[in-house]
């Protein structure tokens, strides 16, 4: 059987790790609370997250933290309690746009931006990969060895690394 | 329009006999005004002179036109009217200082943003607190970059005046926008105060004497290169001369900007106590934004020099770095998206959305006209080599610059499409932009270990185990040490991610000291130095090469300090005397607080003794101040820094039940190392910006160990 090549085993490796690190999860109210004050911004001006809004005199986050806390408490799941944050001060108080309806955007055109671009930058070199590599591998192929070897040398020497 | 003349109008008015004592200083002082306002008349005069005279001077050279006068000479007289509008605007810059260190409060914009008792470092930075005053700025930096790019056109005559004529453009807007729109010598309306209003407390910080300036530095600078790029296009520029005199301006213009950015986090951290660095605020993604395109044209230009390749994507990475510090100015400046950088707003950005219109069609036209120029022959032998790590470096830069572009604007697209606006914070960052900035930082590792032209396997896997070894290592140790990316919110908080850049930082790192270490080996076993002196000789030998490296041994330093981000931890105590609260291995004991005046402000302020093991580490003072004229109050963060964390105390006030402070402390780790990682930086720019030894020189230094036989010295064999 063929082994595989040490990269592949590398990356199949680190896959592995980060499933094995999503995979195991644990909820509680503690962590909850965390989760959602960090999902809300603070509505005072400050453009901070309300779960990091420390700044002086800060007139909202301390009621709007404890407003969270209660509805924890009262067992609200966590789109009434953002809907009921919602309600109350309006969309910006979300700290991100949510994943539906027109917001949906604003998640996915950052990926697809960066998909579309990486296989036009793929396909790019490979368009412009081809031609040479087969020019090369035949000029090397009727070369002497000698001359091989001293082509191969001066690749070395002026093409390894190097900004 | 009209403002523009008050001062020139009101000091026409003055007749004998003479005035009254009080009447005297108005006129002495508007004098200054409309001095000010002279000039900058003048430079818009001189500005226009130089773009007209200078393209049709360039017109008739490059269409052999017969003219009626020498179009060499007029030519010249275009760049001579070049350096005069630097003195001209000079000359408008003093008026506005000179009227700031003398209270001229019948100038509306000193009245504004000055007042009698503000430090004489803080009139200086009045300069640019305002929207006038940052303009007027811009255009005389403009003007200082202009006057050293038209004093040494003799480098290639044709070339600089190109440039020259394309950066008097640039010049032509901005005082058109000074002199129209935002006057900074408009006179006051009615009778005139006794005091100003002072300057905005948050920017009475010593960084801001400093930060605002090096952040216009970089974003003026980008016009050089932006001149010369579409110059070069526009004259049809034989070979790639230009893209080295363009690197070079490029690359100081980065430094400025870089430094920019980094001193506005170091202010955000020390002066608005909240503990952080960055808030993906808009104004600061738009600073962000042309440093990503900025640094994408000096990975890719490499392409253009080494190969001829990407030179249309070069000079669009140009254009569009130039119109990226355009909107950053559009931003600050005229209040299109909310910011807490509101410290100038105003309606002036038709004016540079006209601009901004006209810079692009220019471009576009111009690219259309001459890209047959742009031609180049692409030939790539592998995926994997260095060229493709360039590619791919800046799909990453240019897709991190989209994603900040598109984070930043989205709240306005919202609005206009659903009505709705949205607010785009740090979780939307965390999930979209770090990704990617990891992923950066690991091309920022693996470019420079693969070869040019093709890698062979057996070259990876040589130069790939160690730093996948360090990386796993890292890995274990995060662990261990307590870094849990398995929990809910690990990845809002950044755990999880910190985990991955740590690790990523730690094999680049590894790599990078590697090629250092294989270099200076080589270096090391033919001269006999030791490896400090051949890793000097190295660098010195090739400085680009050794001082990028080094410029990413910086970046991976800063990454590892924002990665630390994610274990901050805060406490928050009402203290009497001799109260204490705990934070980390730190006890803070209040050991007294107290309160001052002087003629700016009055403070507040706790003595806190600072406790660690039981003994006792050093005293800090966390203030809180009320500026008297403004009355608008100010922290002043007490930070002690170590390479571990920093200890963040925050002065909030008092309860006003007990009269008693109220103290918050963070413990925030490795934010010390992104300073550290600034410093890093800096230096390998510096070190890249450094001539490389020649051959010649760097025989002429290495001490001969024997002497060389005769048929060596003609080139034969030994």
């Amino acid at each position: 059987m063929k082994r595989l090549p040490f990269w592949i085993k590398t990356t199949q490796a680190a896959l592995l790790a980060i499933a094995v690190c999503f995979s195991l999860g644990a909820t509680d109210a503690g962590s909850r609370y965390t989760d959602l004050n960090h999902r809300l911004m603070c509505t005072c001006g400050c453009a901070q997250i309300l779960g990091e809004c420390n700044h002086v005199g800060c007139p909202n986050s301390a009621g709007e933290l404890g407003e969270l806390r209660a509805d924890i408490q009262g067992g609200a799941s966590d789109k009434a309690i953002l809907d009921s944050f919602v309600g109350k001060y309006g969309a910006i108080v979300l700290a991100a746009p949510t994943t539906h309806g027109f917001d949906l955007v604003a998640w996915i055109a950052p990926f697809a931006v960066f998909a579309a671009a990486m296989l036009g930058t793929i396909l790019l070199v490979r368009r412009w990969s081809v031609g040479k590599t087969q020019t090369v591998a035949a000029d090397t192929s009727k070369m002497d060895p000698v001359e091989r070897e001293r082509r191969e040398q001066i690749r070395r020497e002026t093409g390894e690394g190097g900004f | 329009m009209l403002k523009a003349y008050d001062g020139l109008r009101i000091a026409s008015q003055a007749k004998f006999p003479a005035p009254p004592l009080r009447a005297r200083i108005f006129l002495e002082s508007s004098f200054m005004a409309a001095f000010g306002s002279f000039a900058l008349l003048i430079a818009l005069a001189l500005a226009a002179y130089n773009l007209l005279a200078g393209s049709l001077a360039l017109r008739w050279i490059a269409t052999g036109q017969p003219a009626a006068i020498s179009p060499e000479r007029l030519a010249d007289t275009a760049r001579r009217a070049g350096i005069a509008v630097f003195i001209a605007v000079t000359a408008a810059a003093f008026a506005l200082i000179w009227s700031v260190f003398t209270n001229d409060f019948s100038i509306t914009y000193i009245m504004e943003h000055s007042n009698r008792a503000l430090p004489g470092a803080y009139k200086f930075s009045a300069l640019w607190s305002g929207q006038e005053g940052s303009l007027l700025l811009w255009a005389w930096l403009l003007g200082m970059y202009g006057f050293v790019l038209r004093l040494t056109h003799k480098t290639d005559v044709k070339l600089y005046a190109y440039a020259g004529t394309i950066m008097a453009g640039i010049q032509v807007f901005f005082l058109a926008v000074l002199c129209f729109a935002a006057p900074p010598f408009a006179l006051y309306q009615g009778a005139i105060p006794d005091d100003g209003n002072g300057l905005n407390p948050l920017l009475q910080y010593p960084e801001m004497v400093i930060h605002p300036p090096m952040l216009y530095l970089g974003y003026v600078g980008f016009s050089v290169p932006f001149a010369f790029a579409l110059g070069a296009l526009m004259m049809r520029y034989p070979g790639e001369k230009w893209i080295k005199v363009t690197r070079v301006w490029t690359m100081v213009t980065w430094l400025f900007l870089t430094a920019g950015i980094f001193l506005g986090m170091h202010w955000a951290y020390a002066v608005l106590g909240w503990g952080g660095y960055w808030g993906w605020d808009p104004v600061e993604n738009a600073s962000f934004m042309p440093w990503l395109t900025g640094t994408a044209f000096l990975h890719s230009v490499m392409m253009q020099e080494k190969k001829g390749m990407m030179k249309s994507w070069n000079v669009w990475l140009i254009f569009s770095t130039f119109l990226l510090t355009l909107l950053g100015t559009l931003l600050t400046r005229a209040g299109l998206v909310s910011s807490v950088h509101a410290f100038a707003q105003s309606s002036i950005g038709t004016w540079f959305v006209v601009f901004m219109g006209i810079v692009l069609a220019v471009c576009i036209f111009t690219y259309v006209l001459q890209r047959s120029h742009l031609k180049s022959e692409h030939h790539l032998e592998s995926l994997v080599s260095r060229e493709s790590s360039f590619l791919f470096n800046n799909l990453v830069l240019l897709t991190a610059c989209f994603v900040i572009l598109w984070g930043t604007l989205f709240p306005v697209i919202s609005e206009y499409v659903v009505g709705n606006k949205v607010t785009v914070g740090a979780p939307f960052y965390n999930r979209v932009a770090i990704p990617i900035g990891i992923f950066l930082l690991l091309l920022t590792g693996v470019g420079p270990l693969l070869p040019w032209r093709a890698a062979s396997f057996k070259s990876i896997r040589r130069n790939f185990v160690l730093p996948v070894i360090t990386f796993w290592v890292t890995v274990i140790v995060c662990l261990v040490a307590g870094v849990r990316p398995w929990q809910d919110t690990a990845i809002d908080q950044g755990n999880f991610y910190a985990l991955v850049a740590f690790a990523v930082s730690v094999a680049v790192l590894t790599a990078i000291f590697s090629e250092f270490i294989r270099g200076a080996g080589v270096i090391s076993r033919q001269t006999g130095k030791n490896i400090v002196e051949a890793t000097w000789l190295l660098t010195r030998r090739n400085t680009r090469r050794y001082g990028g490296y080094i410029i990413h041994i910086g970046v991976v330093i800063v990454v590892i300090g924002l990665a630390g981000s994610a274990f901050d931890r805060n406490t928050e105590s009402e203290l009497a005397l001799h109260d204490k609260m705990t934070i980390g291995p730190y006890t803070l004991e209040c050991v007294g607080f107290t309160q001052d005046s002087n003629l700016n402000y009055n403070s507040e302020y706790a003595l806190l003794d600072v406790y660690k093991g039981g003994k006792k580490q050093f005293q800090m003072t966390p203030e809180k101040r009320v500026y008297l004229i403004t009355g608008q109050p100010q922290t002043m963060v007490a930070i002690h820094s170590i390479p571990s964390w920093d200890l963040y105390v925050v002065y909030e006030g008092t309860n006003p039940d007990t009269g008693q402070p109220i103290i918050k402390a963070i413990l925030n780790p490795l934010v010390g190392w992104i300073w550290a990682g600034l410093v890093v930086l800096v230096f390998g720019t510096l070190v890249a910006l450094v001539p490389s030894l020649s051959p010649s020189t760097a025989s002429l230094r290495v001490p001969a160990r024997a002497a060389p036989s005769e048929p060596a010295l003609k080139g034969g064999r030994p």
